[in-house]
């Protein structure tokens, strides 16, 4: 695939915070697109308020979700050996793979070794991470994404909007047009007809791949089997036609039990589409087995590590390990509502990705987005494994602070220490600047400039609230 | 494993080891009692390292009342699963017998002109399969498999493992119900079960898979929950993406 878009900024950490403060801008004056976006949002409350319903008690099945991630992220020195013990008696290979770079070599030397001509992968934000598809393009292979929504945004050489709607912002029109100059069709305005189009070009691939390349949302240490949760039965065809079964997860989705499936396989549907249970949930112990009709002769399971325990590291931030991104939060943001899922220029969108984004691509680089949120806390109320989302946003503008001390604040925060503290030189201060306002108004210094670029400032009162309040009693 | 790969694989679990020396407040929850549990897991004595307790309370235990109900009776969990399915948009039978069973399937075939369908081996698939006026392919022996004969077929009719009330959820194996391909790939997916098989809630359905398959189990375990389908463009829900498009359920057995 072409370059992306997002990666590129990516790799332009120092203007990460331009590009964004940018792209906010323009996106938030493009009204058209907000309300397309907050439409297709619309339908999604409402399917998920009615499966929510059928919850006896969301909130205390929310506990156990959030006890049964906790538990697994605070025992993962046990449980994923464990894990790996369990998963090789199956038969599967475990590559463990410290970071990005060493996973993309570990899964282009297996393509390589099972001499691959074709591969089929399904979607994988683990593979968006690392930039999978460009280290396999780079060697050559021809990757296809099988996905609907991923195969949309690959023809559109675009990464995904929002990690689990990932062409939400695009039109019906534009899916035709794009399939009419990559695929030759007819075109059409039926969502349908388009996806059977994807449905016909898709077949003969998955018949033809060598190697399919999937991701995993859980691994199960009890019984060393993978989790695969999906709906459109592109990640059933992956690992069932092709030779070779190439899995990337990150080692932080372990589970203890299949019991704890029963919890979190729900949830994670209802939360993120508002499903009972998406279509596709599968669990996967290694190839096929000999009294088996089909399946793959070899699976291999890269478990990627890429600053995950870093973030583990952290006491105060680990239980971002927790989720299990169903993109719920996201879904809730009024910022990614107004800002768009490219504005983040990062793979993981919205509020969790403000929060692990810091970790993986650095702080000092990637701060900017802890502050993109209102603190509103939409997101930590929608988030089904209770991660205190819009509280590590605030960890994490602390820590830049404590990291970087910008001595501007903080003497404007002395000084109004100061003033605050001295009653006459409060009312003074406040005279004072109740008198200045308009003049400032006029001048427009450079602090206020950037903020009355998009606001009105109203005049000032004539008197205080300490003068109303005691004109009042 | 090359020697590089084995170190990685210490130098990952040197760091997690290393990481969860300090151990991480438990979550904010609703429950109280829970709350208590979470933290006597947490506790640990003064400069012991890895010493987090495996919790007293299992997640799932305390879902279990809050989780979409599954059904007390037989009657009840039918009447959950006939209504999930139908939510589901997924085609729903009763059959008093194999026999009526295989008649059904018979004339849907003939109805809308299958030329090939596939099968496994199973006693509640056999009848059917022996029944239908078209061509089938047995999917059976590894040595045998061709994936573009099974890419032709019209129709695939498995068995299943189990039927969830709760969900509206079939959970089919690699081991029992003809492998991975055939409940995926042919565009119509026909699973035959007996009533028996349903059961109430997902944690049944896994039990039941993990007393079965005992200490072996399938290379594949698949919930299937509904026909595949997929909102990607403007999430309008389009049915049969890439797998199946219609899933027909045919209950066999009487009233519970
Ligand atoms: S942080 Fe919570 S709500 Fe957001 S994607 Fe992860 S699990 Fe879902």
């Amino acid at each position: 695939m072409s370059v992306h878009d997002a990666t590129t900024k990516a790799a332009l950490p120092a203007e990460a915070k331009n590009q964004f403060l940018h792209d906010a801008a323009e996106h938030v004056r493009d009204i058209d697109h907000r309300s397309f976006v907050r439409k297709a949002l619309g339908g999604y409350y409402v399917t998920r308020d009615s499966q929510k319903a059928k919850y006896r008690d969301w909130e205390h099945a929310r506990d156990a979700a959030a006890l049964a991630k906790w538990s697994a992220v605070n025992r993962l020195d046990e449980l994923l050996p464990l894990f790996v013990t369990n998963f090789e008696a199956g038969g599967g290979i475990v590559h463990f793979a410290r970071d990005a770079q060493e996973a993309r070599t570990i899964i282009v030397d297996l393509v390589r070794a099972s001499n691959a001509k074709a591969i089929i992968k399904s979607k994988c934000m683990t593979t968006e991470e690392i930039h999978l598809n460009d280290a396999l393009e780079k060697e050559g292979y021809v990757v296809v994404e099988s996905d609907l929504g991923e195969f949309i945004q690959q023809l559109r050489g675009e990464p995904p909007y929002h990690f689990v709607f990932p062409c939400m912002h695009v039109r019906r029109g534009e899916i035709s047009d794009l399939f009419q100059k990559h695929l030759g069709t007819e075109p059409t305005q039926s969502p349908e007809e388009l996806t059977m189009i994807a449905r016909r070009y898709m077949r003969q691939l998955y018949v033809d791949a060598d190697v399919g390349i999937t991701g995993a949302n859980f691994l199960v240490a009890e019984t060393g089997q993978i989790s695969i949760t999906e709906n459109e039965g592109n990640a059933r065809l992956t690992a069932a036609l092709p030779r070779v079964h190439i899995a990337l997860s990150g080692i932080e989705k372990v589970v203890a039990s299949l019991a704890d499936l029963a919890v979190l396989l729900p949830m994670l549907a209802t939360a993120g589409t508002g499903q009972p249970m998406t279509c596709y949930n599968t669990l996967y112990s290694g190839p096929q087995k000999n009294d088996e009709p089909d399946g793959p002769r070899e699976m291999h399971l890269v478990l990627l590590d890429n600053a995950r325990t870093a973030i583990l590291a952290d006491p105060e931030q680990r239980d971002s390990l927790h989720c299990i991104r169903c993109g719920a939060c996201l879904n809730v943001c009024p910022i990614f509502k107004n800002v768009g899922g490219f504005t983040y220029g990062t793979t993981y969108q919205g509020p969790i990705g403000s929060v692990i984004t810091p970790h993986l691509r650095g702080l000092s680089d990637w701060n900017h987005l802890s502050s993109a949120s209102s603190l509103c806390g939409a997101c930590t109320d929608a988030c089904p494994v209770r991660i205190d989302i819009h509280h590590h946003l605030l960890h994490n503008r602390r820590n830049a602070v404590r990291a970087s001390p910008k001595r501007l604040e903080h003497i404007g925060h002395q000084l109004f220490a100061f003033v605050a503290a001295r009653p006459w030189l409060f009312a003074a201060g406040g005279k004072l600047f109740r008198w200045s306002l308009g003049f400032l108004k006029k001048i427009r210094p450079p602090l206020l400039r950037q903020w009355l670029e998009t606001r009105d400032l109203p005049p000032a009162p004539p008197k205080s609230f300490r003068q109303l309040w005691k004109e009042r009693s | 494993m090359s020697v590089k790969a084995s170190s990685a694989k210490d130098v990952v679990l040197a760091r997690v080891r290393e990481a969860l020396q300090v151990p991480a407040p438990p979550p904010h929850l609703k429950s109280h009692d829970l709350q208590e549990a979470a933290g006597i897991s947490n506790a640990r004595p003064a400069g012991a390292v890895g010493t987090f307790k495996p919790l007293s309370i299992a997640p799932l235990d305390v879902a279990r009342p809050w989780l979409p109900e599954g059904g007390q009776t037989p009657e009840e969990r039918m009447h959950i699963l006939c209504d999930n399915l139908k939510r589901l948009k997924a085609e729903f039978h009763r059959a008093c017998h194999l026999q009526a069973a295989a008649e059904l399937i018979f004339s849907i075939a003939r109805q809308r002109d299958w030329q090939r369908v596939a099968y496994h081996r199973h006693e509640l698939v056999d009848p059917v399969a022996s029944a239908l006026h078209c061509a089938t392919v047995c999917i059976g022996e590894p040595a045998s498999f061709d994936k573009r004969a099974l890419e032709q077929c019209d129709a695939g009719i498995t068995a299943c493992e189990s039927l969830v009330a709760q969900t509206g959820s079939i959970l089919v194996s690699s081991a029992t119900c003809g492998g991975r391909s055939l409940s995926i790939l042919p565009p119509v997916h026909i699973v035959i079960a007996h009533i028996d098989q349903i059961v109430a809630t997902l944690e049944d359905a896994l039990h039941d898979a993990k007393v079965r398959h005992a200490g072996r189990m399938p290379s594949m375990l698949s919930f299937i929950t509904g026909p595949s389908r997929t909102g990607d463009i403007e999430r309008i829900l389009v049915l049969g993406a890439h797998g199946p498009k219609e899933l027909i359920v045919v209950l066999v057995g009487e009233s519970p």
